[in-house]
């Protein structure tokens, strides 16, 4: 159970592409993480507030708050970067110039570097996951074990940490170019590992293998593919064919249950349906398993998410080696 | 069968056939078949005898082949197949190559060089977050253009950006343009017009504290090669604004229906009713909702509470009908759970016309697949 496949990574990226349940899956690697009185920091950058919805909390404020204690004297902290903030943030860490924060948004320059600029936005929300991850380089008070980063789509996700070598094509010198680099430095380095979502269909299979492709191409270190929403085939091992009519009566005379055709019929299509996403399934599987990355399932939760829920999720992370 | 909602039922056939629909927008948070529900329209409409052009952005490789389309090359192409006496084109929207057609078409070759080889546009033009909303944008209004110039399509059916949100779709084209047309970038570029002086003076004393922040921040270098860039556009277009302002409206037009896509999970769902309630604000034509991926029930008189005791009893003696009612019993959750949730959007907006469109088993690969869900969307 200590053994984990990241021992020396502090910045979990985790992506998907939209529908694979990126926030849930972020959230629960949070949890898992937090083992053995660890404290993690898990930050959201796009503005959805969808922490707060996983952890049935009220909405983040630009500040790390406290959102679980975990038994064994672990926490989980929770940020939602405002762009703006990060901003003002990045300005007084520089540059000592909160207080031109203020002119700086009469000028309308604030909504431009945060929405408008190429990347800059970007530069700031990848900026500020470096700088909690650094804290614990600088002897800070309250530095984090981990951080997870619940990041844009996989269709953005290698644009969106690249950033700052686009910067750095800009910006030839000067501070903001110093800070770039020292942002890619960290986030190509075996102390970052991003993680890719996924579930077993087409598309978004078809997205983590082309993500995997462009961050390994921009030199991005490539963490482990999770497997969501996984729901377990349920007819016995190795049955692929619809049974018959006639089986099916028995069966549910057996079962004191009235085999009318309908119900037979239902059944049976059902059936037909289940067999074809299961070889769906497998086949989207193999493809996948080419990439030779750890993968790691979780299972499709009936009842929706709730936060015993995530601690299920996180235990099996644990049990799976992820944290 | 479906769920017993109350809204009134979306009638898609009566929009498609309505020569008066010309363009219809698909949108929804990602990840719940928005591109396949656009090519699926856009499909039928042409098999009823429509003139048809699908615009996606970004569509499965399979599906994409489906259309024919093999290569991103910013045009629409004719899709083989359409019976009656219609026409399905369809294109792959190139974000960068938009960006650049509209700088060629709108200044000589010198000046469009220069600005294609300057920096500042070429981060802009590929990697600022709404571009590619911005040029969904712009491509439509060149489509619809050459719709109403040569005749050559009656209908647009445009498939929306995978966005963080459904509503950037709708904010990032005034956003861009108020950038580029804005006080702040005039004032940030006012030393490459020779206006610099006045408006330092206009700004009086912050300015100086303000110009030494933006120096810092973004460096000369940027300031300049922003600069340049600018005066470059400034002078050949008649301001990126008024391009937004006018392709904004015709998303305002009575000839445009908005389709919302959504599949019945919360996240979708709670997109799909930020989106009704800013359509609404904004008195943009909705024509509906879209439930996809509903998940189909087949005999719902056999309960999930008789399905699970009989599935106890036959447990050991048939292990494979006493699996068929566990999946039985687990749809018929399923449906139940997605049903609540749709309730919940319907009890929202009442007035919202909805559609369901069940479940496939598999992607939609073919022409077949596309036919097989604008039936489900019709029905």
């Amino acid at each position: 159970m200590s053994t984990t496949d990241w021992p020396d990574v502090q910045l979990h990226v985790v992506s998907g592409k939209g529908g694979t349940g990126k926030t849930t899956v972020a959230s629960a690697l949070a949890l898992a993480l937090a083992r053995d009185g660890r404290r993690v920091l898990v930050m959201e950058v796009e503005g959805r507030q969808g922490l707060s919805q996983v952890f049935e909390s009220p909405p983040l404020p630009y500040a790390e708050r406290r959102l679980v204690t975990v038994s064994g004297g672990g926490e989980v902290w929770g940020l939602a970067v405002d762009p703006e903030e990060a901003l003002l943030d990045y300005l007084e860490l520089f540059y000592n110039l909160r207080r031109a924060g203020g002119v700086l948004r009469r000028m309308g320059a604030v909504e431009f570097v945060t929405t408008i600029a190429p990347g800059l936005r970007d530069v700031l929300l990848t900026g500020k996951a470096v700088e909690l991850v650094r804290r614990s380089d600088k002897k800070h008070d309250t530095p984090y074990d981990a951080i997870v980063l619940d990041a844009p789509p996989t269709g953005r996700i290698t644009r969106f940490l690249n950033v700052n070598t686009e910067i750095a094509g800009v910006a030839k010198v000067g501070p903001i170019r110093q800070q770039a680099d020292g942002v890619m430095a960290v986030l190509r380095s075996a102390r970052t590992a991003v993680h890719l979502v996924t579930i077993l269909e087409e598309m978004p299979v078809q997205e983590t293998i082309d993500g995997v492709a462009e961050l390994h191409d921009s030199a991005l270190p490539v963490g482990g593919i999770v497997i969501n929403m996984m729901r377990p085939p349920l007819l016995p091992e190795g049955n692929c064919e619809v049974p018959d009519a006639a089986q099916l009566d028995a069966g549910l005379a057996a079962a004191g249950l009235t085999a009318t055709s309908t119900v037979i019929e239902a059944l049976r299509g059902e059936a037909a349906d289940h067999i074809a996403r299961v070889a769906l399934e497998a086949t989207e599987r193999e493809r996948l398993a080419v990439l030779d990355r750890p993968m790691y399932e979780l299972p499709y939760l009936p009842g929706g998410m709730d936060l015993t829920g995530l601690q299920e999720m996180a235990v099996m992370l644990r049990e799976q080696g992820m944290a | 069968m479906t769920f017993a909602l109350t809204a009134p039922h979306l009638e898609i056939d009566n929009l498609l056939a309505d020569r008066a629909t010309r363009i219809i927008v698909c949108c929804g948070a990602g990840g719940v078949g928005k591109t396949t529900t656009a090519a699926a329209l856009g499909l039928r409409a042409a098999d009823m005898g429509r003139n048809v052009c699908v615009l996606t952005i970004d569509p499965a490789r399979r599906l994409a082949q489906a259309m024919g389309l093999t290569e991103l090359d910013n045009s629409p192409r004719k899709v083989p197949g359409v019976t009656g006496g219609g026409s399905l084109s369809a294109m792959m929207l190139d974000m960068k190559r938009t960006f650049d057609e509209v700088v060629e078409s709108h200044s000589d070759p010198a000046r469009a060089q220069a600005i294609l080889d300057n920096p500042f546009y070429q981060a802009l033009s590929s990697s600022f977050a709404g571009t590619q909303e911005y040029m969904a944008m712009e491509k439509l209004g060149q489509l619809r253009a050459e719709a109403d110039r040569d005749g050559t399509w009656d209908l647009i059916v445009v498939d929306t950006p995978p966005s963080r949100s459904a509503l950037d779709f709708l904010d990032a084209p005034d956003r861009l343009g108020t950038f580029l047309d804005g006080r702040f970038i005039k004032i940030l570029t006012a030393p490459a017009r020779g206006a610099g002086k006045g408006l330092g003076k206009l700004l009086g004393a912050g300015f100086g504290l303000f110009a030494g922040v933006l120096t810092k921040i973004l460096g000369t270098q940027l300031l300049s090669d922003l600069g340049a860039f600018v005066s470059a556009v400034d002078t050949m277009f008649g301001g990126f604004r008024e391009r937004a302002e006018a392709t904004y409206s015709l998303l305002k037009d009575d000839g445009t229906s908005f389709i919302v896509v959504a599949a019945p999970e919360p996240d979708a769902l709670r997109e799909a009713s930020y989106f009704v309630d800013r359509l609404e604000t904004d008195q943009m034509p909705l024509a509906g909702l879209v439930l996809n991926r509903v998940q189909e029930v087949r005999a719902p008189e056999l309960s999930v509470e008789r399905a699970v005791a009989g599935a106890d009893r036959i447990e050991d003696s048939d292990p494979m009908t006493s699996a068929l009612l566990r999946l039985h019993a687990d749809r018929l959750r399923n449906a139940e759970r997605q049903e609540r949730l749709a309730r919940k959007f319907v009890s929202a907006h009442p007035e919202v016309s909805v559609t369901e469109v069940v479940a496939l088993p598999e992607d939609v690969h073919d022409l077949t697949g596309l036919r097989t869900v604008g039936d489900l969307l019709a029905d």
